[in-house]
């Protein structure tokens, strides 16, 4: 049971990572970095069945903290689009990506 | 006073720097929005608009201060009972002091910036304010929740603060660079605690070496979040090869915010690096240290090497500090008293001495983005001895000349790492160190030894009051650094007791 929520846990944060590191579309990069988060929350919920509430505490933390940055990369994603009128970070190349 | 953390009162007591500074930040955006009618929609700044921009600079000032008072009373506090949460230790009060003087010469250099460049002064100062509480909470932690607020706090505010100037899409751009990356490495940071929480079943600092050193230590959850925890580390404090934003980044953020970032963010990643790895960690120490020893090596030379071929003079900065990073790891790998005392001198002396060198850089820009190429140092000398001496002064403590706040603390740190056995990477620490010289040196052979280009140097307009005050601040402090160091370099070493029970590292080189 726990191994399976670790393994899913894994598997989502993998599919985050490999999504931030291939996607060229700023929104959608950003959409996995919440899929990693959200893949940790599932960690911190499994493994607190096992060791004890402080994980389901974290995953609040967790929560509140990603809407936060939600909100001030989001007003990033929408200046830069002022600029250049697309999100596709392989089109910014003032600062050589 | 003695503080009794089982009391709920207590603990405002211990954190009274934050709140101060978090309270501060609150009256100053509120004082930045009062009477400033639309400002936004106006191109050029009002009659009052510079005016209101100089008094909330110098209202946050007031601000830095008053934490720096509620800093210097908590020397005088014992701890009673646990502290769960935070802790009042030497190694937070000495990060505080590394980050209030980080803020307050931050504020010092933004001043004429943010009035040249029209940005939204209250918000501004306030974020600043916020950033560094947050760095705050993040060197105090003695919780991995705790911790990961502390991050957030500062990491959120800095994004805003590097896509700061609108008008500019380079910042616009650092700004998207640096949340993404940012947030990218938060994740990891976040799976780390998650994988330790479940190999240890706490995420309390001291609980967790406990559980460490009853045997889950050879637990693969736990190697793995280790792992994982200095992928994030290794991220925000731009350990190559985890640094491809620190250049971009330094460059496109307004300049100001670059040279709060490069001393703080870098101070406040340390710091807790230090801290979660040496008290919780230190029993797997035979596992990290071999990491730790790739890290600071190939970050030293690689650093050095590609600094020597930039010609902006903001990217230059950025990889000289992407190599005091692989400075300050070489005391993690010693994890000696002696090799952290000295790394801690060594954050507080970097943060002085590369927030000056980034007000030269302001000071040579008008208090803009103009001038950013090394050649545009050239007759420096000629025509702003003052400024060109001042930058001197700065680039040679950068590269550890002797006489200078940035020989000492290299000098120092040396010490512990041979102390410790580490012998290679000594060799390598003093080779590098030899490489950045020409890197430096050629900044300042530009200033001196040049002609001025077209003389388009007249357009150097003066130099403002604030600025002359940190100028001169930071020099004293890197000369006084470089001539007295003991009692500051005590007081670094105490923090530092108590931190690490290693004595020396253990085993050879990888």
């Amino acid at each position: 049971m726990i191994t399976d929520s670790l393994v899913l846990s894994a598997l989502l944060f993998v599919i985050g990572t490999l999504g931030v590191l291939i996607r060229r579309n700023a929104i959608i990069m950003f959409l996995c970095i919440e899929l990693m988060l959200n893949a940790v929350n599932l960690t911190f919920v499994a493994l607190s069945r096992l060791v004890g509430i402080d994980g389901q505490l974290f995953v609040f933390f967790v929560m509140t903290v990603a809407a936060a940055e939600a909100a001030v990369g989001l007003a990033i994603i929408i200046s830069i689009f002022r600029h250049y009128e697309t999100v596709d970070v392989q089109s910014f190349n003032l600062l050589k990506w | 006073m003695p503080l009794d953390f089982t009391t709920n009162l207590d603990y405002v007591w211990a954190l009274l720097p934050e709140i101060v500074l978090c309270a501060w930040a609150m009256v100053v955006l509120v004082a930045g929005v009062w009477g400033s009618g639309d400002e936004r929609g106006r191109e050029a700044p009002g009659p009052d608009d510079g005016q209101r921009s100089w008094d909330l600079g110098w209202l946050s000032l007031a601000g830095v201060a008053l934490a720096a008072v509620a800093n210097g009373w908590l020397h005088g506090v014992q701890e009673v009972g646990p502290g769960r949460m935070i802790g009042v230790d030497g190694l937070r009060l000495f990060a505080n002091w590394i980050f209030l003087i980080t803020a307050a010469i931050a504020v010092l250099i933004s001043l004429g910036y943010v009035y040249r460049q029209r940005l939204q002064s209250g918000e501004y100062y306030g974020l600043l304010l916020l950033a560094t509480a947050g760095m705050m909470f993040m060197a105090g932690a003695r919780d991995l929740i705790v911790v990961f607020l502390g991050l957030e706090v500062m990491s959120i505010a800095v994004y805003a603060l590097s896509a700061f100037n609108r008008r500019d899409r380079r910042s616009a751009e650092a700004g998207l660079k640096y949340f993404l990356l940012g947030a990218f490495s938060t994740g990891f940071f976040l799976y780390g605690i998650a994988l330790v929480y479940g190999a240890t079943g706490s995420t309390h600092l001291p609980d967790i070496m406990t559980s460490v050193s009853n045997g889950s230590s050879g637990s693969t959850l736990l190697l793995f979040g280790v792992g994982l925890l200095s992928v994030g580390f290794a991220f925000k404090v731009s350990a190559v090869p985890f640094h491809m934003w620190t250049p971009d980044v330094y460059e496109g953020a307004p300049t100001p915010v670059t040279a709060f970032m490069s001393a703080g963010v870098k101070a406040a990643a340390f710091v807790t690096f230090f801290r979660v790895f040496l008290v919780s960690f230190q029993d797997v120490y035979t596992i990290w240290y071999p990491v730790m020893w790739w890290l600071a090596a190939i970050t030293m030379i690689f650093a050095n090497l590609i600094a020597l071929v930039q010609t902006s003079v903001k990217r230059m900065l950025a990889y000289s500090s992407v190599a005091h990073a692989g400075y300050i790891l070489v005391g993690l790998t010693a994890s000696s008293e002696a090799a952290v005392g000295a790394a801690l001198f060594y954050l507080l002396v970097y943060a002085v001495m590369n927030l000056g060198a980034f007000a030269i850089v302001i000071a040579v820009g008008n208090q803009g983005e103009e001038h950013g190429e090394i050649a545009d140092y050239a007759g420096l000398g000629r025509t702003r001895p003052v400024l060109a001496l001042f930058l001197t002064l700065f680039l040679l403590s950068l590269a550890g000349f002797p006489g200078t706040g940035g020989f000492m603390a290299k000098f120092q740190l040396l010490l512990g790492a041979m102390d410790a056995g580490l012998w290679r990477l000594s060799v390598i620490l003093v080779l590098t160190t030899v490489v950045s010289y020409a890197y430096y040196l050629r900044l300042a052979w530009y200033a001196w030894m040049r002609e001025p280009a077209n003389g388009d140097r007249a357009a150097l307009t003066g130099v403002p009051l604030p600025m002359r005050l940190a100028l001169a601040a930071g020099a004293a402090v890197v000369l006084w650094l470089g001539v007295f160091p003991s009692a500051t370099l005590d007081f670094a070493r105490a923090s530092a007791v108590g931190l690490v029970q290693l004595g020396g590292a253990v085993g050879a080189v990888p």
